[in-house]
């Protein structure tokens, strides 16, 4: 009896899922060549499909070398910073919520977030060590293209863009250094701007331009969380996208195709 | 017809009227489907774009009438070898006659006989003479089939080009057959082509007699050549994406566990009346703060991260001319960066370390680690 039952719900929920996974809508939704498609087969032409005919066609070709996929020699730390950018990116929103940059709320947000927030202190250590992470896959990512010698013809200019993204991960983990203010931080921060007040001849007013003032104050956070949460990430993802679209025109992954 | 502008449908009709001889008014009730057709109008809609492209520069509109230039005449005489009844007496070398026989404009058969003459070492009468006669037997195949000519490769589309616009002229009806359009819709395109290059008369073109000039010969060679060697080449997906995402999963799960065993280091609040001893900057920051007490700041500060650190880094795929990427082969360039890489990782291994209260040499064994931002990664 109780089996039977069973058996029909099971017969319902499979022509269900039939009628929808073969729908219009979903027919719609995954272009040829997925492999979530209804009737899709493990051949060679719907493999090229699935890079093909979808947006991974911008960061992959349909083809790559055999020993370029090899775990040893690829490491995937360009992915790596990537995805550490993608997962810094979601929990930064989430800490968003909780944060208000004034010098008055500031401290005393990032302190409830460990203790009031449900998984914000989670989140904030992700963030937190995430950001860590991402200097260091970056940095890494650099040396592994130096020693395999990446950088050269016709990929000079990548390379370029690769030190400017460099530079924009230094400065995003900086200004967000900032933000819980904590004695950590704001002296941290002071020792780093100071180091910008010696550039010759405007040294004091690239130190201004930084702090919104001479030293660091609580105009200075306001400033470096615009900077952290908008501006850096804008400019970031612009050379993410020309440096991805190198990757693809310069040759792919481990040398032309 | 209607969608045409005004303007553009004068100039089009002023160009097949003055191309044809007739007046532009009948021109004009003929492009509007007042009046009928005249005969010509539907041979001439094979060479729509194929005349303007194999001639595009022949202003020379009254076709067979050029005058004669004095050279011209004074040309050396030659043997009438092999000449045909119908091309006439050649002594004179009469290139308007022999244009008119050819149907095209004088000035490009005298150029096409004398440059042809210049190239066999012959006198130009004698290569008119070929060339009118010779030829003859030829003609008639060749004019028969218009479709084969048009599936012609590349290397004889000039020779395509002369024998279709051949056909109008000598057969209309089999032209007709060659048309790719509909009369009417093509005929004011015609009109335009038309006074590209005006037509001789039907009656005065001989068999068989080329019109065409040759532009060039593109040999059968690919354009591109692709030269290389045959790689290993796996699909992409599932083979790169599968580790992809397994870096994926492994980033998240190290960072999740880790996010779980360490807590982010947040000190008591910013207080701007305490200075904390020792002040250090982040930690990829502390290898320059470290610089910066050897020297002065205008160097460890400005200089090593600027011009070393951006500067340089950047002009390293310029300054490296090196094309191999052999470790064998490049060892200065890569003791150059891993001495440079080292030099940072020390210097910041001691800003981190080895640097306690007043920024002072300190042993960490032996006074502990001063570096509140990993403060939980030391005390765990």
């Amino acid at each position: 009896m109780a089996n039977g039952i069973i058996e029909k719900v099971k017969e319902r929920a499979t022509s269900i899922w039939e009628k929808v996974h073969g729908s219009e809508v979903a027919e719609s939704i995954l272009r040829p060549g997925s492999p979530f498609k209804k009737g899709y087969s493990d051949t060679p032409r719907n493999r090229s499909y699935v890079i093909m005919n979808n947006v991974l066609y911008h960061l992959h070709p349909v083809k790559v070398k055999r020993h370029g996929v090899r775990l040893s020699y690829t490491l995937c730390l360009g992915g790596i910073s990537f995805f550490l950018f993608i997962l810094l990116t979601i929990t930064g929103i989430f800490l968003m919520f909780y944060y208000a940059p004034t010098a008055e709320a500031a401290y005393s947000d990032v302190a409830a977030l460990s203790t009031s927030v449900a998984f914000g202190s989670l989140v904030r250590n992700m963030h937190r060590w995430g950001a860590h992470f991402m200097v260091l896959s970056v940095f890494l990512h650099m040396s592994r293209v130096f020693y395999h010698g990446a950088y050269k013809p016709p990929r000079e200019f990548n390379w370029v863009v690769g030190v400017i993204l460099l530079l924009l991960t230094l400065l995003l983990s900086f200004t967000g250094y900032l933000l819980p203010w904590d004695q950590l931080a704001l002296w941290a921060v002071t020792v780093g701007t100071n180091m910008a007040g010696f550039v010759p001849v405007f040294g004091d007013q690239v130190k201004f331009l930084l702090l919104g003032s001479v030293e660091v104050t609580a105009d200075t956070i306001l400033r470096w969380y615009v900077l952290h949460v908008l501006f850096f990430p804008f400019i970031i993802v612009i050379f993410m996208a020309v440096h991805f679209w190198r990757v693809r025109k310069d040759g792919g992954i481990s040398g032309p195709l | 017809m209607s969608d045409i502008p005004e303007h553009l449908l004068r100039r089009s009709a002023e160009a097949k009227a003055k191309a044809l001889g007739i007046p532009v008014e009948q021109v004009l009730a003929e492009m509007t489907g007042e009046a009928a057709p005249t005969p010509m109008d539907i041979g001439e809609q094979p060479k729509v774009e194929t005349v303007a492209a194999a001639e595009p520069a022949s202003p020379a509109a009254e076709p067979a009438s050029e005058p004669v230039t004095p050279s011209q005449e004074s040309a050396p005489m030659a043997q009438p070898t092999a000449a045909s009844a119908d091309a006439g007496a050649l002594e004179d070398i009469d290139y308007d006659a022999a244009a008119a026989k050819a149907g095209m404009p004088a000035s490009l058969l005298k150029r096409s006989v004398e440059a042809k003459a210049k190239a066999s070492g012959g006198s130009p009468a004698g290569v008119l003479a070929e060339m009118l006669g010779e030829e003859a037997p030829a003609a008639p195949p060749a004019a028969a089939t218009p479709p084969a000519a048009e599936l012609a490769p590349v290397a004889v589309v000039t020779e395509a080009v002369a024998e279709v616009v051949e056909i109008p002229i000598a057969e209309p009806a089999a032209a007709a057959s060659v048309a790719a359009e509909p009369p009417a819709a093509s005929r004011s395109g015609g009109a335009t082509a038309v006074a590209a290059r005006p037509l001789a008369q039907p009656e005065a073109v001989p068999e068989g007699v080329r019109t065409q000039r040759l532009l060039t010969v593109v040999k059968a060679n690919a354009i591109q050549q692709v030269k290389s060697e045959p790689t290993d080449k796996v699909s992409t997906w599932p083979h790169l994406m599968i580790m992809e995402f397994a870096a994926l999963l492994a980033v998240t799960a190290v960072l999740v566990v880790l996010s779980v065993i360490l807590q982010a280091p947040l000190l008591e609040s910013a207080n701007f009346n305490a200075t904390p001893n020792p002040s250090k900057a982040p930690w990829y920051f502390l290898g320059l703060q470290e610089l910066l007490s050897y020297f002065d700041p205008q160097i460890a500060g400005v200089t090593v991260p600027t011009i070393i650190g951006l500067v340089g880094f950047m002009a390293i795929p310029y300054v490296d001319r090196n094309p191999s990427t052999k470790p064998s082969d490049r060892k200065f360039a890569i003791f150059m960066f891993t001495f440079f890489m080292m030099g940072a990782a020390t210097l910041t291994i001691f800003g981190v370390l080895f640097r306690g209260p007043g920024f002072n040499f300190t042993y960490p064994w032996a006074d502990g680690i001063f570096f509140d931002d990993l403060k939980d990664w030391v005390d765990f």
